[in-house]
């Protein structure tokens, strides 16, 4: 898997993962990393957004979802709150709404019940080692990594 | 650079059909030569808008078998794949061949076989035109729409019911177009309590899996008349293509499609025009949310407006700026690489008058066709010569 693929996490080398976005010459970051930042400047560095609260922009269930994917798939935009400093365009990411186990923690896998979300809700991100069964699907597994990212609502 | 004009366009039935993609090209290919009078062997370039022939039934190369089954030898081949917008980037491929003086006759064929496949597969297929970090946490198209069109109806205060009101529209145009993939009216209330596939929108808010193809003629403004000598053609007067970001939720305005923006500031200039002089349109309404979005994208109205103009009638067919008056993607079929160029096909009948029971008074039609979740667009305006 080449540098660009391994784009959101970077764990796979036995460290905590991060979920990393890209920092650009001109102070802009996205997620995911691009060659270049959306201004045309070059990319200088990397930024964990678990250190950034979030809020749900908005959300959706899907019930019609593809070949290793959960079903019901609850989706959500989040954008993170960058600091007063930040003045690029909103850093979001999308990612599925957790599902909680029986003591109400973020479930590892895909079983237990679905948490809750609303447009402006602030949420967290939560590590989960695999989102989609990688091969189910048409993209070739290989490609591209299948651990990510999760959010669950901030009590 | 020469002006272009259309003089030749047909369209298969849309839906489930038993014929494979090479044959789905052929039919429609064969009846739009026949339509401007030409054989296989007049064309200079031939082109194929198809998204995924290899994905869905393992048949690359169409062009070229087309080429063969058409007798256009050695006419020049290539196939366009920009996925949904596949067609309306082979409208522009089209225009450029003729308009650069490459070609002095050009064939487009769209077309799509898809209905073999489970909805998740075909789902699947679309789905990988994703970034990975989409593609990993299972997104689908209908999710985005699912993600917009909740955004939508909560910052401009638009009641669910005028989605709705965007299936029961185009349905009801789709009744009068004999190739559409459903030809009955639905009711609101069948709408609004139809299964939920990406909440807020439900089974009525999408297309639905389509095959089928259509296909078009082109050539020099000037000789348009030797092969439509009663004046039958029209001229593509603007046209603009345009992309926005891969990744949906980098979007400064997440209900706003940059790419139908500026290939509509392209096309508009092109021609001309501005979008008050358009009479008739067909936007790319996979699912109902994107005919809001486009239908104030393209300038027809204000940002947060264009829900507004489906609850007064604005867009139906005897409205001031009828929409989808072929049924549109929603009841008229979605076959990926046919469908730009059949909404093409609709507003040259709409502009050469020729539409029969769908027939609108227009002089200037557009036609907007979206890739991806707006991801890439073509935007086309059409006169008739009349």
């Amino acid at each position: 898997m080449s540098d660009h693929e391994s784009d959101e996490t970077s764990g796979s080398d036995g460290g905590e993962p991060t979920f990393e976005a890209a920092e650009y010459a001109d102070g802009t970051v996205t997620h995911p990393p691009h060659t270049v930042g959306p201004n045309g400047a070059e990319r200088v560095g990397t930024v964990d957004l678990r250190e950034y609260a979030g809020r749900v922009v908005t959300w959706t269930t899907s019930t019609a979802t593809p070949p290793g994917v959960r079903e019901p798939n609850t989706l959500a935009i989040v954008e993170f709150e960058m600091g007063d400093g930040y003045d690029g365009p909103p850093v979001r990411a999308l990612g599925q709404i957790a599902k909680r186990d029986e003591t109400g923690d973020a479930a590892d896998g895909d079983g237990g019940e679905q948490f809750d979300v609303e447009i402006g809700d602030r949420v967290e991100p939560v590590y989960a080692d695999e989102l989609r069964e990688p091969g189910a699907g048409i993209r070739e597994p290989d490609s591209q990594d299948w651990d990510g990212f999760r959010f669950r609502p901030v009590e | 650079m020469e002006r272009v004009a259309i003089v030749g366009a047909s369209m298969t039935r849309f839906g489930q059909r038993d014929a494979w993609v090479r044959e789905l090209l052929a039919e429609a290919g064969a009846a739009a030569l026949d339509d401007a009078g030409v054989d296989g062997d007049d064309l200079d370039h031939l082109y194929v808008s198809n998204m995924a022939s290899g994905e869905f039934e393992g048949q690359t190369g169409v062009p070229n078998a087309l080429a063969h089954d058409l007798a256009a030898q050695p006419a020049y081949t290539a196939r366009i794949d920009q996925t949904s917008s596949s067609g309306g980037a082979g409208v522009y491929a089209a225009w450029q061949s003729v308009a650069s003086g490459a070609s002095d006759l050009t064939m487009l064929v769209g077309g799509e076989k898809m209905t073999h496949r489970t909805t998740a597969e075909a789902t699947d297929v679309i789905a990988s035109l994703t970034h990975p970090v989409e593609y990993k946490h299972g997104v689908t198209l209908p999710s985005f729409a699912g993600l917009t069109a909740r955004l939508y109806l909560d910052e401009y205060d638009a009641p669910r019911e005028s989605l709705g009101k965007v299936a029961v529209k185009n349905h009801e145009n789709g009744v009068d177009n004999p190739h559409a993939q459903f030809r009955k009216e639905v009711d609101l209330d069948t709408v609004l309590d139809s299964p939920i596939v990406a909440d807020p929108l439900r089974l009525y808010d999408f297309c639905p899996i389509t095959d089928g193809s259509a296909a078009l003629v082109f050539c020099p403004e000037p000789v348009a008349e030797e092969y439509a000598p009663d004046g039958s053609y029209a001229v593509i007067s603007g046209i603009g293509g345009a992309t926005d970001t891969h990744v949906v939720h980098e979007r400064a305005d997440p209900t706003t499609m940059g790419g139908v923006v500026d290939s509509s500031d392209i096309a508009y200039e092109m021609a001309g025009i501005g979008p008050d002089d358009v009479d008739v349109a067909e936007l790319h309404d996979m699912f109902t949310i994107l005919e809001f979005l486009q239908s104030e994208d393209l300038g027809f109205f204000e940002k947060g407006e264009g829900w507004k103009a489906v609850e007064e009638g604005v867009t139906d067919r005897d409205g001031d700026l009828p929409i989808n008056t072929s049924g549109g993607l929603k009841s008229k079929g979605h076959p990926l690489g046919a469908s730009g160029v059949a909404q093409v096909y609709e507003i040259f009948k709409q502009v050469t008058g020729d539409a029969g029971p769908r027939q609108v008074e227009a002089d200037t039609g557009l036609a907007c066709n979206v890739g991806g979740f707006g991801n890439c667009v073509t935007t086309t305006v059409l006169e008739g010569s009349q």
